[in-house]
């Protein structure tokens, strides 16, 4: 019964039908501007991109201009240290920071599905940070980083830490800080997929381990991570994706530096196009970069049997 | 409601068959949910609110206590900074110039991607699959490293320093996902409702206007607001196709007076909190949709 009513529901979609007037050319005007709007500002540039990793080009230097065959791409991977660097700082970066928004979404996810009292004000006020921008994060971090009137001034004042202190200054503090800034932002972000994933879960299946006598863990491992597995895969997969293209934060928070000490790939390759008008070069870090992330993506995908079990 | 029923109706039966099971059961009738010890709810949830709220009161507290102070009660309130940095340092125009962005990008990216999704939903044609694929692969392109061709594109179009480029810019980022939400929600709601509508002499265009459009309504707003908060927050487009001061937004200010030699904590903070107003409104205001929004059809896409 249950299963034909939601074959009823969901039926796939039906060819042209004899009483509604439905032109064969209907869904192609219905994605045009969609089509259109992405091969303009998203295929063109990337093939661009493409086409100029193969070149010398260099505005401020034309007379170097002109085809430079995998040049560009054999001096990134043999002469250029920093290319390397940036690339395991951004490796680095990823797997910190989606690691342990992951975890402490869940956490925070599952706190607030459970009933409490002030449970609809906790969830407003935990999920608030997901809606603040990259900059504003950077704004109110240098504020409460501050080595003068920042928060470890009144720790000082505590006994703890000394006065003075600047952690986005050192290189040996300035990445946990920058961590900790992204995270305030970043858990959010999985705590509301989760939760909106955890309403699905179908209570007969708790109070049936609770009739079997499983403890709380135990239906944690078997029953409430079994159903997100899926939702976690996927926004693992656009978070880690997200956080290495973003240069947001770290832009506006510490530059890349203290003396390169937090510049991702894609930071580096903006200074080298922006900055240095490098854009040859630029370009053939740009498909590297867009190469990994899509080798990483699928292998991603295929170790975690994405959507395995149900289909 | 079925679960209870399906409960209450099995008690009686089960008892037979094993008769180790009965004493057990009364006590577990009560929901394993709502065992949970109160102090392992609100420890944890106590401590993560501290660390949220923190920062905010520190950008508070920076934003209306007079420069110098260093009380931890922002007391005497002064409104000096807002003042400073909605003239001098023309945050009144930045925000006239977010205001538009963001406005012009929740309808732009809502209107395509609706349309997109429609057609996505309910038609099978020939491109489809390849499209969808598309759409997919293009969750993978960093718009922050297109930023050269981009700014070639529209150098050549003559729309670098006008707003327009920079609303392109955002929609065109915002369609794939958008789409692919929206064709989710579109799902949701049965053809036969549609298929009704036509019997009533409703036509295409109609039918969809008066039966699916009122339900897509929680999943339009969401994807509406992700659109407006995305363009209002996001600096790229704005730092590299906007030069002119009188065209650039809330980010490109803010990252302004940080990268500034010394920088000017009470404007700092002053505009950090003209930047957030907004964003908080919509969020206040879309909190209840949001997660039902996700869960009607955005994972299950």
């Amino acid at each position: 019964m249950a299963q034909a009513a939601a074959v009823a529901k969901q039926p796939a979609p039906p060819r042209r039908r004899r009483g509604s007037a439905t032109p064969r050319r209907l869904p192609y005007l219905l994605i045009a501007p969609a089509a259109l709007l992405m091969l303009g500002f998203i295929a063109y540039p990337v093939i661009s991109v493409f086409y100029y990793s193969l070149q010398h080009y260099n505005p401020t230097k034309p007379w170097r201009n002109g085809f430079a065959g995998f040049d560009n791409f054999v001096f990134a991977f043999t002469k250029d240290p920093q290319f390397w660097d940036t690339l395991v700082f951004s490796a680095k970066w990823v797997v910190v920071e989606v690691g342990l928004q992951l975890l402490f979404g869940l956490a925070l996810a599952l706190i607030v599905n459970q009933s409490f009292v002030g449970r609809a004000l906790s969830r407003a006020m935990v999920f608030s940070p997901w809606a603040v921008s990259g900059v504003l994060t950077s704004a109110i971090w240098v504020l409460l980083y501050n080595s003068q009137t920042g928060i470890t001034r009144y720790l000082a004042d505590l006994g703890i830490g000394e006065y003075g202190t600047s952690w986005l200054s050192d290189t040996s503090t300035v990445f946990p800080a920058a961590v900790v800034a992204d995270l305030w932002r970043g858990v959010p972000f999985f705590a509301i997929l989760i939760l909106a994933d955890l309403q699905s879960v179908s209570k007969d299946l708790y109070e049936a381990a609770e009739v079997d006598g499983a403890s709380r863990i135990r239906q944690f491992i078997h029953i409430t991570l079994p159903h997100l597995k899926d939702a976690i895969i996927l926004s693992t997969l656009l978070r880690a994706v997200w956080e290495f293209n973003n240069v947001d934060l770290l832009y506006t928070l510490t530059g890349g530096g203290p003396a390169g000490a937090t510049t991702t790939l894609p930071l580096y390759i903006a200074n080298t196009s922006v900055d240095a008008h490098n854009f040859g070069y630029a370009s053939a870090l740009t498909t590297v970069a867009f190469v990994i992330l899509l080798f990483c993506s699928i292998v991603y995908l295929r170790l975690s049997k994405f959507g395995g079990e149900d289909k | 409601m079925i679960t209870k029923d399906a409960e209450i109706s099995d008690a009686p039966v089960a008892p037979a068959p094993e008769a180790e099971e009965p004493p057990r059961r009364p006590k577990k009738r009560q929901r394993a949910w709502d065992e949970v010890p109160r102090w392992q709810i609100y420890l944890p949830l106590s401590i993560y609110l501290l660390f949220t709220i923190v920062p905010f009161y520190w950008i508070l507290l920076f934003a209306l206590r007079p420069a110098g102070s260093t009380s931890l009660v922002p007391w005497p309130i002064t409104f000096d900074h807002f003042e400073k940095v909605w003239t001098e340092r023309a945050f009144g125009t930045y925000f006239q110039n977010s205001v538009l962005v963001g406005v012009a990008t929740l309808f732009m990216t809502t209107i395509v991607a609706l349309a997109g999704g429609y057609a996505l939903a309910r038609f099978n044609f020939r491109i489809k699959r390849a499209f969808m694929l598309a759409l997919l692969c293009s969750q993978f392109v960093p718009g922050a490293l297109l930023l050269v061709p981009l700014f070639q594109i529209f150098a050549e179009l003559r729309m670098i320093n006008s707003l327009g480029s920079v609303i392109i810019a955002e929609t065109v980022f915002q369609l794939p996902l958008s789409m692919i939400l929206i064709s989710g929600f579109i799902r949701n709601v049965p053809y036969s409702l549609e298929e009704a509508a036509w019997v009533d002499g409703c036509n295409r265009f109609s039918g969809f206007r008066v039966v699916v459009l009122p339900l897509l309504r929680p999943g339009l707003i969401a994807v509406g607001s992700f659109a407006f908060v995305h363009s209002w927050n996001h600096f790229l487009f704005a730092l590299m196709f906007l030069s002119n001061q009188d065209k650039q937004t809330i980010p490109v200010g803010l990252n302004t007076l940080l990268s500034a030699d010394s920088v000017d904590l009470g404007a700092l903070a002053a505009g950090g909190i003209i930047a957030a107003v907004p964003v908080v409104i919509v969020f206040a205001f879309i909190q209840k949709w949001l997660i039902t929004g996700f869960s009607a059809g955005a994972v299950k896409g």
